[in-house]
């Protein structure tokens, strides 16, 4: 029986490290991976973590510019604005679907989000405390999140990489329309300069967080590069973000808050210093200046909301219930 | 036009702008916080309908007056006695039944109306009506699937929507309200008469509160004072406070 045993398990071994090498094929030979193809465990895992982790930044990533729908400047700012932000919920609904293909639904990874089981984008635990920020926001946040992304709509599992080609469309509009609002900011008086640059100062950093840790210190970055997850270096996309928005700050007339910017003829690139990595950390552990906030607001929606979504789901189970009994 | 039928025809776009205005400003106001993120799109959906219809009203508004005013200055630079929304889409969010109860009220007069404008003798007038009439359609849809379903939902569900009719109901009043200025607009052929209007509303709101179960409130008294300026409700100001800050706080900067 034990003998038995032994050999079933070491057929089941042998019989997974087949499929997992077919599945490697797969991917190196550029093909999409679908819901219902065999993937390793730790492939589908990995997967659920990042589709989940992107479209909470997605959904947490609404409070912080929805904080100025209400006070937006001119009813085009509001408008564009409010569309924006419903955007995002989009975006997140696109990536909940993309999640549940692989076995998780909605409301799982919700209750994930709110006891901090799952994390997501730190940049959305940042205030924004005035309307510049709606201008850095776009330009930096949404062009830092646009590197990450567009490698992404390349990624192995097919209705991720949908998922992102229509995000990323959606994406480059915003990061435009960010940057109109600081350019609009930046011709405009003294105060308004002034507020463009404060939050300049504000967003610079964090942005740059965005990309990761060094790859010195990032983990799981080998496989999930084999698997193609990841697709770039994090070092790789924070210097591609510098080379392009330095040049946009320049036409802006603002400046990066790095004395040690400099071109480096030789690699072709900005040099440019690194953010503090503790304060990225701290905020990851949860000790960001919104974390609380922004879990609240959203703990206090799912909260809120129940008896809706209850109504809701009691109201269908009655009708249906009401046509059965006509058809009957 | 005679200077008095334009006065009132400004009065009437103002009317018209402000409910928009006003209504979609607390739409936006649920942005991120909804019970369902389907809900929160639709909620902006229906927000930013709204916006683009004040806009519109608005801008034409502006023209009429002929000094010169755009729709932000009109919607950033006037203060509460100058607005001329009704009560009724001043009203807080308070919970998610309140939104959606003032959304239903508000849909299926503003529908009637829009349906009135199509044939306003004022072209200006039925071709934004036409293309608002579309938008509004799917709100009044909407918002009446909602209340029936939420009616008919849970006990709670039924009890916060029996809530937020109960509340609200003395807001509906005002919607029909006419005076000189309903008067010389429906004599001109530019806008309905709004008491007109009330019959097919009520029809309609016994079929849906029928299905929702939920009891129509018995007392018809109808608070007023919106449509006219002459008593807001506190909420607005502190609306105004929010919605025109910057433009305060920083007089004639370009945003």
């Amino acid at each position: 029986m034990y003998a038995q045993l032994i050999k079933a398990d070491t057929s089941q071994r042998e019989e997974d490290a087949a499929r997992t090498q077919a599945f490697q094929r797969r991917i190196d030979a550029g093909e999409k991976i679908e819901p219902k193809d065999w993937m390793p465990e730790g492939y589908r895992r990995t997967l659920i973590r990042q589709i989940g982790q992107h479209a909470h930044s997605e959904i947490v990533g609404q409070l912080p510019e929805g904080n100025w729908i209400s006070r937006a400047p001119t009813l085009e700012r509001k408008t564009i604005l409010l569309a924006k932000v419903q955007d995002e919920a989009g975006h997140g609904l696109y990536l909940y679907c993309a999640a549940e293909t692989l076995g998780v639904s909605r409301d799982e990874m919700t209750e994930m989000l709110l006891d901090e089981r799952m994390k997501y984008s730190s940049i959305f635990n940042y205030p924004t405390l005035t309307w510049a920020d709606m201008g850095a926001v776009g330009w930096l946040v949404d062009g830092a999140a646009i590197m990450n992304q567009v490698p992404l709509q390349r990624t192995s599992y097919g209705p991720y990489a949908r998922a992102m080609i229509r995000i990323c469309k959606e994406e480059s509009f915003h990061q435009r329309q960010g940057f109109d609002i600081m350019n609009q900011l930046a011709k405009g008086t003294p105060a308004q300069k002034t507020m463009a640059q404060n939050a300049l100062d504000r967003f610079w950093y964090p942005a740059l967080m965005m990309f990761g840790p060094p790859d010195s210190d990032s983990v799981h970055s080998e496989q999930n590069m084999a698997w193609k997850i990841k697709m770039n270096g994090n070092d790789e996309l924070r210097q591609k973000f510098v080379d392009l928005t330095v040049p946009q700050a320049e036409y802006l007339g603002l400046t990066i808050p790095d004395e040690t910017l400099q071109w480096n003829e030789e690699k072709g690139g900005y040099d440019f210093a690194g953010p503090d990595w503790g304060e990225f950390f701290d905020v990851i552990k949860g000790n960001g200046p919104c974390n609380k906030e922004r879990l609240e607001a959203r703990r206090k929606a799912w909260e809120d909301g129940a008896w809706v979504r209850d109504g809701l789901l009691a109201h269908a189970k009655k009708k249906a219930r009401r046509a059965a009994q006509e058809a009957a | 036009m005679t200077a008095s039928t334009e006065n009132a025809l400004f009065q009437c776009l103002l009317r018209l702008g402000d409910n928009t205005l006003i209504l979609g400003h607390r739409l936006g106001e649920w942005c991120g916080h909804a019970p369902a993120l389907e809900e929160d799109i639709a909620l902006a959906n229906t927000a930013l309908d709204l916006m683009g219809q004040t806009r519109h009203w608005l801008t034409l508004a502006g023209t009429i007056e002929g000094q010169g005013r755009s729709e932000d200055d009109l919607a950033m630079l006037r203060d509460v006695w100058d607005f001329r929304n009704v009560l009724l889409v001043e009203q807080p969010n308070r919970d998610y039944g309140h939104t959606l109860m003032r959304q239903y009220l508000f849909d299926h007069y503003h529908l009637l109306m829009l349906h009135g404008l199509c044939d306003s003798s004022d072209s200006r007038l039925a071709d934004i009506a036409a293309k608002s009439v579309k938008e509004v359609t799917y709100h009044a849809e909407r918002s009446a699937e909602l209340v029936i379903a939420l009616g008919d939902g849970t006990e709670e569900s039924h009890r916060r929507m029996q809530d937020a009719l109960d509340r609200l109901f003395p807001f509906v009043g005002e919607m029909f309200e006419t005076d000189a200025i309903d008067e010389t607009m429906a004599q001109s052929g530019i806008a309905p008469l709004p008491s007109s209007l009330r019959p097919a509303f009520d029809t309609q709101l016994d079929q849906v509160l029928a299905e929702a179960t939920l009891s129509k409130p018995t007392d018809d008294f109808a608070h007023q004072g919106g449509r006219t300026g002459s008593r807001h409700s506190e909420h607005l100001g502190h609306l105004l406070s929010s919605m025109q800050w910057l433009q305060r706080a920083y007089p004639g900067a370009q945003w």
